[in-house]
């Protein structure tokens, strides 16, 4: 379990030739096997130069989903070591179809900052995707083209998938009840 | 004319290389990809509304258009009309619940939201589900999958006005219902496909039924082939109409039928087989166009691929356990809870906490009907999964709108979502 306490160990080293290539080119990235998948965990500021990379050198051309978590109410957080974790992650899938692989990119989005660059100028395909994010926690994404919410209705206050903002705060109403007791 | 419906002969789909159709093809190459420039100097143009109540919208999508005249100029599609926060309310259910939750997204294929969903939750359990349930799953995965695409013939027909297409496509699609209804006990909305395996075996006779199904459903799909394939009314509406290359796709992430129409034969259970999908003899459908008539005939087809799988599943079923014997994830037999304590406690324990799933996080794809649907989940190491969320291949194949609406007419957008497929409980969640 790598997220026991106790010494932490080196980094393992990718088992994958795409991460290790991402590593390679970033070196403050964290190569991380998650359950046989290959996961890296990128810094912030080079969150749309690796997508770039993996794009424009890797033969990602497709970047299936974009999405992302809060974990201010974790009771273990899963964090591998060499990744100071953060309140929020995001998490972007890539996938290379002639190569037939994928990889998966997560950065740390601290609580007082929640922003990170778009997608969307590399992968256009992550247009919506970003926009839900910002719609829902509130993570907003520098160089988006249409940074808007897109499920929630534009008056909306507050991101609902946030840990911090409680379920049934709206109270459900219905035609022709009686007043609130 | 009944036409040779040999579904191995893919090469016999390419045809249609009508200069009209290359010519729009090379305009749509063109076409700004959304969130780039709109194009300069308008003149006098109208911004219309097309629902969120409009019949051929599936639904409750809003679609804004910039007119001239009866060209689009541009699209955009406002969504979040269905949104129930389903995503928030699966934080809220232990993962034993989490089932009857997802099975609700995209309410045309549930079985496909359920299967991603449970994959998921196994990958972080490391758990092996037994062969009978993964042949159990894929069968009905497949069926779901000649449901939705018949659904699609139905629906797709009628936005088109070709009425009696919409009888026979609901015709075809309820014998699927009447079945998927005698193996899970429902129409829609499943929750069949649960962590471990499957709600129930399968019941006595179920193949002579599954049998007599397929029969009937290839019946009418020969029948739809010889209605509109080379009708020339449905021709004239649908061939050169929506055109979307390959490199919009990828750049779009957009997966599924529409991608398969471009001629691009990505599909992940050939591509990345799960389940026993690499064990089945079937072929993926693609053609070269990417125009609606194509999106159409992909899926017509697909009709006869899965039909030829669940064939396969009725002669190869596998005997044994339905559902694996781990009693942390599945709950005992009710009989054995009169008699056993232990069963009493774990039946007590699944159904009141749930099972405790080890922190981490995963995603795992598969192929629904109208693409790559995935679930990407954290887990903190307890009952509730921190974060759930599941990659709706409609959500993101809507973005292909702008792109194939632009330049065309105003009835032609009305072909060109219905040949997106879209379902809003999916987009929405």
């Amino acid at each position: 379990m790598s997220d026991d306490a106790g010494a932490p160990a080196a980094p393992p080293v990718p088992s994958d030739e795409v991460a290790a290539a991402v590593l390679e080119r970033f070196p403050e990235a964290v190569f991380a096997d998650s359950h046989g998948q290959a996961v890296v965990y990128v810094a912030r500021s080079a969150w749309a130069e690796v997508a770039g990379f993996l794009r424009d050198e890797q033969g990602f051309s497709m970047c299936v989903d974009v999405t992302a978590v809060d974990h201010l109410l974790d009771g273990v957080r899963h964090s591998p070591s060499g990744v100071s974790p953060e309140r929020f992650e995001v998490v972007a899938n890539f996938l290379a179809p002639a190569r037939n692989r994928r990889i998966r990119a997560i950065c740390e989005v601290p609580e007082g900052e929640a922003s990170a660059s778009s997608l969307t100028p590399v992968y256009p395909g992550a247009n919506f995707a970003e926009r839900e994010v910002f719609d829902l926690l509130g993570i907003v994404f520098e160089g988006h083209p249409d940074m808007t919410r897109i499920l929630m209705p534009d008056e909306w206050e507050g991101h609902p998938l946030r840990k911090d903002y409680a379920p049934a705060r709206v109270p459900v109403t219905f035609k022709g009840d009686p007043a609130p007791r | 004319m009944i036409r040779d419906l040999d579904p191995a002969g893919v090469g016999r789909l390419e045809r249609q290389t009508d200069e009209g159709a290359q010519e729009l093809r090379a305009r749509s190459r063109e076409a700004v990809l959304p969130g780039g420039p709109w194009p300069e100097g308008l003149g006098d143009t109208m911004i219309v509304n097309m629902g969120p109540q409009h019949p051929s919208t599936h639904g409750v999508l809003r679609i804004m258009m910039e007119l001239d005249s009866e060209e689009v100029l541009r699209a955009k599609a406002v969504v979040g009309y269905l949104h129930t926060g389903m995503e928030k309310t699966a934080e809220e259910l232990s993962y034993v619940q989490g089932c009857t939750n997802v099975t609700r997204m995209d309410y045309a294929s549930p079985l496909s939201n359920e299967l991603v969903y449970s994959m998921a939750v196994e990958r972080l359990l490391d758990l092996e589900v037994p062969q009978r349930a993964v042949w159990i799953r894929m069968m009905m995965a497949e069926l779901n999958r000649m449901s939705s695409h018949l659904l699609f013939q139905a629906s797709n027909g009628m936005d088109l006005g070709a009425v009696s297409m919409m009888l026979y496509g609901w015709r075809e699609r309820e014998e699927v219902l009447r079945l998927l209804e005698m193996i899970t006990g429902l129409r829609m909305n499943h929750n069949y496909i649960r962590v471990g395996g499957v709600a129930a075996d399968l019941p006595d006779g179920w193949q002579e039924a599954t049998l007599a199904a397929m029969d009937l459903v290839e019946k009418g799909v020969a029948e739809y082939d010889a209605l509109l394939t080379e009708n020339p009314i449905w021709l004239e509406r649908t061939v050169g109409v929506g055109l979307i290359t390959v490199e919009e796709c990828l750049a779009l992430s957009i997966t599924g039928p529409v991608l398969r129409s471009t001629g691009f034969a990505w599909d992940l259970r050939k591509a990345q087989p799960y389940l026993a999908y690499d064990d089945v003899d079937f072929d993926v459908i693609y053609t070269e166009n990417g125009d609606v008539f194509d999106r159409y005939r992909i899926r017509l087809y697909e009709i006869l691929e899965s039909a030829k799988i669940v064939r396969q599943c009725v002669e190869r079923m596998p005997a044994g356990d339905y559902r694996t014997q781990d009693h942390k994830v599945t709950p005992p037999p009710r009989e054995r809870i009169n008699e056993s304590m232990e069963a009493l406690i774990h039946h007590f324990k699944l159904f009141t906490e749930g099972f405790r799933v080890p922190a981490g996080e995963t995603y795992v794809a598969v192929e629904s009907p109208r693409g790559e649907i995935g679930c990407q989940l954290f887990s903190d190491g307890s009952a509730r999964p921190v974060r759930m969320h599941i990659r709706g291949p409609s959500f993101y194949n809507l973005q292909a709108m702008g792109p194939m609406v632009r330049g065309g007419l105003v009835a032609d957008a009305v072909a060109i979502v219905s040949s997106i497929d879209p379902i809003m409980g999916e987009v929405d969640r």
